[in-house]
């Protein structure tokens, strides 16, 4: 196993002394259940503590601030899954770099929200807590703004600066802010500010800023016109880069060795002398590293020294070359004495352009997959990890993306983006998401139908079955027979159809009427999912014919029912039951074939009760007797009165 | 058409969304919306504003981004939400109960102002009460138990039970006249009440032969009392004339998935709206000359022409029912997506006015003051 980089963190559980007990513990998804057992750490036991605790790590997922993150990072993701892949790779380049945007205005707009509730709550604790939140995110769109420049859009040699001059000036907003706090003032020249101003829009490489700045101080002092004006043609005639003309990088390398060599001339003429400040832009702008490094605390990161070290030395760095400066700024930066943190060295393996360091560092300082994920996965899309299989089978961005649905899931709510991530994880995602969509709470049925939908739009068959099973089980325990049913039709469960079909029967047998006519009296096309169901749509029918008195289609309804062995043995009792009232009418109803059949129908079903059984008390036995007898008569008188009529001939 | 409807992300699934009616006289356009939310561990509703003290300007898009203006602890999933009056909201919870808020305008905030327990229940079991509709003093509630209640605003008990309406789950109801409601249930059928009956069957009962689709939700033409709209689990728009037996009007393919709400608009009958799982709202327009809309001309002379103004990513467009005979067309009905691109499921909808508002499971609400009626 590897060694792990950092110290673990320990979790005090309320109400637990892990000097008296042991502690036991099982996995969960995302969290981890832990009880009190009844073995204490001296050996012998004793009664425990009945209380279960979850530990959760991922806290974040349960803010409210930052579930808009995953909302809209969700969004986000399932269009990037949509982009076509048959279009070459050129013109997806732009895309990509949009959708990079789209997801770090998400993480600013996010931390955005949690400063300002931070800043307005009043409560310490909450305060700190959001703080954090907000510091994590600062780190993680700064990471992967450097992701963005250095990897998708992969700028080259030239553009490669401008870019890494945008990604610091983006990070270090609060020289604006002091600037503007400076030109407020009555005297801005005066400011104690002004210099630090002046000084960080030129470490920034803004020098139209920094000569705006500088005109106020040349007003005051008039004496020293001429330096000023030295300078601020210095930082006008500066070269930068243009990616758009026609301009090429050797053509620009040329013009801004002239320019350096102008400036060099202009220090070792003395030329500011006099004035500190001046004299230390011009060491800045040939790039004197001594000097940058006295204005440390204007800089405030290895990264900014880093750019601007190479804006004044090394504009047409290539990304090739990148890494080298990066680790010689961090050595020259930092204090020998002081740890690295894992966000500096997270940065330096961006630097080093390797991604898949970056990818691992990340994993480990952040708890949880959800910035690694998206991440990864939009690399991938610009196939910039090589596909290398990991000890489980799937590869890396399948890895974090199941990781970080996974985690999803097990949140009340969020459980539904998760679905979308696993429909995009070709190897394992299906499987996942088969074993945890059945576990999701269904306390409703509105809940029960998404989730089924789910299921059926992605032929996961047997979970809507299981699913719909659990819903018709709660229905029925419930007496809700129509529900049940139209359960059991959209899973297309003939068995449990059957089942609700047996209860109809069971009520009606022991009460006389049917329950829930509205139901069987509309059963439709449904009817024909099991044969029970279509009996009692049938047998109902029967009912309702002879209500209408609609007797010769009722007879042959009824004994259709019997020979078409639709209706169950146990049933045929009953309906010849039934036919008696038919057999007694003063017409003839059934004709001499029917009577036959019925007669048959009825011998079939004595035949195999011939034994008296003992534990059958004597009255049913006399009642089951005494309506066979009944039926026999009431056939017999029916066969003659049905040969009679059908022999008669109508003179 | 869809300038302007941005997605406002508010951490919590949005399961209803209504808009507090404004007074009929007044030609204003609605400013404030109430929201349920469900499937949270505390569900929430919640009142939100678009007025125009909100960042306003030149630029669109900031103009009315909803602004929360006050909210209250629901306990259960929001399964239905209706505006009793200007200051009274009736919602039906998971639990089965009914609760009515008072949302108290000089100080912002919501209180319980009357709460009905277990309204729907079942002997042991909770049973979700489904659907409400509102004609003040009076609220309907129908529920998974398959009962129909009605309750007075202001008075405590139960004004009238029709216990076991139903032996599945009833989704929706709406009132047909000021004695008569309409429910559908999931074995698919419209059921008429009439409450000057006493007994506990329904007057009238309506259903598609064929398969027994569950219908989720169901709508009265405004200005016409027999005419009624529903949606169900296949996603079908469905136009009935109660008077007639047992044929819906017209049948129309909507949507790829369960149809959650349609609505008429209120002032605006040729315009009609549903919303779905597939995560589409679509915005029904017809523009026949005839007085009548086309759809309920017997769907004889309508085609079904499908115009989405920009494309969902990936999603499926056509949307073309062929229909019956050689007649000419003398009227068209167009359907529009109204959303800028695939979402989840979309749960509610409301429109009134020129203003439309939405609520999804993307835990987001999207708010258009421009529909085109």
């Amino acid at each position: 196993m590897e060694e792990v980089d950092v110290e673990p963190t320990t979790t005090p559980i309320p109400g637990f002394d892990s000097n008296q007990k042991h502690l036991g513990f099982v996995w969960g998804p995302g969290d981890i259940l832990v009880y009190e057992t009844i073995y204490k750490a001296s050996g012998g036991s004793a009664g425990g503590c009945p209380f279960v605790h979850e530990v959760r790590k991922d806290e974040d997922i349960y803010s409210p601030i930052l579930r808009k993150l995953f909302n809209e990072s969700h969004h986000i993701f399932v269009g990037l899954q949509r982009i076509r892949e048959d279009l070459p790779s050129k013109n997806k380049k732009p895309q990509f770099v949009s959708i990079s945007k789209n997801y770090r205005s998400v993480i600013r707009a996010c931390m955005e929200e949690l400063q300002q509730v931070a800043v307005s709550t009043q409560d310490a604790a909450l305060a700190t807590q959001y703080g954090n939140q907000v510091s994590i995110l600062l780190a993680v769109e700064l990471i992967w703004n450097l992701c963005e420049v250095l990897f998708i859009d992969a700028a080259p040699a030239g553009s490669l600066v401008l870019h890494l001059l945008d990604w610091v000036r983006l990070h270090k907003a609060d020289v604006d802010e002091k600037a503007r706090e400076v030109l407020a003032s009555e005297s801005p020249a005066e400011h104690q500010a002004y210099w630090d101003v002046v000084i960080s829009y030129v470490l920034q490489g803004r020098m139209d800023e920094a000569r705006q700045v500088l005109v106020k101080q040349a007003a005051l002092q008039p004496a020293a016109r001429v330096m000023f004006k030295l300078l601020d043609n210095l930082l006008m005639k500066m070269p930068i880069f243009n990616p758009g003309e026609t301009q090429t990088l050797t053509e620009f390398d040329v013009k801004w060795r002239h320019w350096r060599e102008e400036v060099d001339h202009c220090l070792q003429d003395q030329s500011f002398a006099s004035n500190r400040h001046l004299e230390d832009i011009c060491k800045i702008l040939v790039g004197d590293e001594d000097v940058l490094l006295e204005y440390k605390e204007l800089l405030s990161t290895w990264y900014h020294f880093l750019v601007t070290r190479l804006l004044f030395s090394h504009p047409t760095v290539k990304p090739t070359e990148l890494h080298y400066y990066a680790q010689s700024s961090m050595h020259m930066f930092l204090d020998t004495r002081s740890v690295p943190e894992p966000l500096d060295s997270i940065l330096l393996a961006a630097f080093e352009f390797d991604i898949h360091q970056v990818i691992k560092d990340c994993s480990i300082a952040l708890n949880n997959w959800w910035f690694v994920g998206h991440l990864t996965d939009l690399l991938d899309h610009c196939k910039l990890l090589q596909s290398h299989n990991l000890h489980f089978g799937s590869n890396l961005r399948e890895f974090l993306l199941l990781e970080y649905a996974s985690g999803l899931f097990t949140h009340h709510s969020l459980w539904q983006l998760a679905v979308d991530y696993f429909d995009h994880c070709p190897e394992f995602g299906r499987v996942y998401l088969e074993l945890q969509i059945e576990r999701v709470p269904l306390d409703t049925e509105r809940k029960a139908l998404k989730v089924i939908r789910i299921c059926e739009q992605r032929q996961m068959t047997e979970q809507v079955r299981s699913i719909c099973k659990i819903m018709a089980k709660k229905a029925l325990r419930n007496n809700r027979l129509g529900s049940a049913l139209s359960w059991s039709i959209r899973a297309k469960d003939a068995a449990f159809a059957t089942l609700i079909s047996e209860r109809f029967l069971q009520d009606y047998c022991a009460k006389g009427t049917f329950s829930d006519l509205d139901l069987i009296d509309n059963l439709g096309p449904a009817m024909l999912l099991s044969d029970r169901l279509t009996f009692l749509g049938k047998y109902r029918e029967f009912h309702r014919l002879y209500g209408e008195k609609r007797f010769s289609d009722a007879a042959k309804l009824l004994l259709s029912l019997m020979t078409a062995k639709i209706a169950p043995h146990s049933f045929w009792m009953t309906l010849l039951t039934d036919a008696l009232p038919l057999l007694e009418q003063k017409e003839v109803i059934f004709s001499a074939d029917q009577t036959h059949e019925l007669m048959f129908c009825l011998e079939e079903l004595t035949s195999g009760k011939s034994v008296p059984t003992p534990d059958r008390p004597m009255q049913d036995e006399d009642i089951e007797t005494t309506k066979i007898e009944l039926l026999r008569l009431a056939l017999a008188r029916n066969l003659a009165m049905a040969i009679v009529k059908e022999g008669t001939v109508e003179v | 058409m869809m300038e302007g409807i941005n997605a406002k992300y508010v951490s919590q699934k949005i399961s209803k969304t209504r808009w507090r009616p404004v007074s009929s006289s007044s030609l204003q356009q609605p400013d404030i919306f109430a929201t349920g939310s469900w499937d949270n561990e505390d569900n929430k509703i919640s009142i939100w504003s678009i007025g125009e003290n909100g960042i306003s300007g030149v630029d669109d898009e900031f103009e009315g981004d909803p602004q929360l203006v006050c909210e209250h602890k629901h306990n259960g999933d929001v399964l239905d939400l209706q505006f009793l009056d200007q200051d009274r909201i009736v919602t039906a919870s998971s639990t089965g109960a009914v609760i009515i808020f008072r949302h108290h305008h000089n100080s912002q905030t919501l209180s319980v102002s009357q709460l009905w327990e277990r309204a729907h229940h079942y002997p042991c079991d909770n049973a979700p009460c489904t659907g409400i509709v509102c004609n003040s003093p009076e609220i309907v509630t129908v529920g998974e138990d398959g009962r129909i209640i009605l309750f007075r605003a202001d008075q405590e008990g139960v004004l009238r039970t029709i216990e076991n309406a139903d032996s599945s789950t009833i989704h929706d109801v709406t009132f047909l006249r000021t004695t008569e409601i309409l429910t559908v249930n999931s074995i698919g059928q419209l059921k008429i009440w009439d409450f000057r009956q006493q007994g506990n069957e329904p007057s009238q009962i309506l259903s598609l032969t064929g398969d027994r689709v569950p219908l989720h939700c169901v709508d009265r033409h405004p200005n016409q009392q027999h005419i009624v709209a529903t949606g169900g689990q296949d996603g079908m728009l469905c136009i009935w004339d109660v008077r007639q037996g047992n044929m819906p009007f017209s049948l129309m393919e909507a949507h790829s998935a369960e149809m959650w709400e349609v609505h008429f608009h209120p002032s605006n009958p040729d315009h009609l709206f549903s919303c779905s799982e597939d995560g589409s709202l679509l915005h029904w327009e017809t523009s026949s000359n005839s007085d009548t809309p086309s759809f309920l001309q017997g769907g004889r002379n309508t085609s079904i022409v499908s115009r989405s103004a920009i494309a969902p990513a990936g999603g499926n467009q056509s949307l073309i029912s062929s229909w019956l005979t050689g007649d000419s067309c003398k009227g068209r009905l167009e359907t529009t997506h109204m959303l800028p691109s695939q979402t989840l499921s979309v749960n509610s909808l409301d429109v009134l006015g020129q203003c439309l508002v939405c609520g999804t499971d993307g835990e987001a609400i999207y708010v258009n003051r421009r529909v085109p009626i």
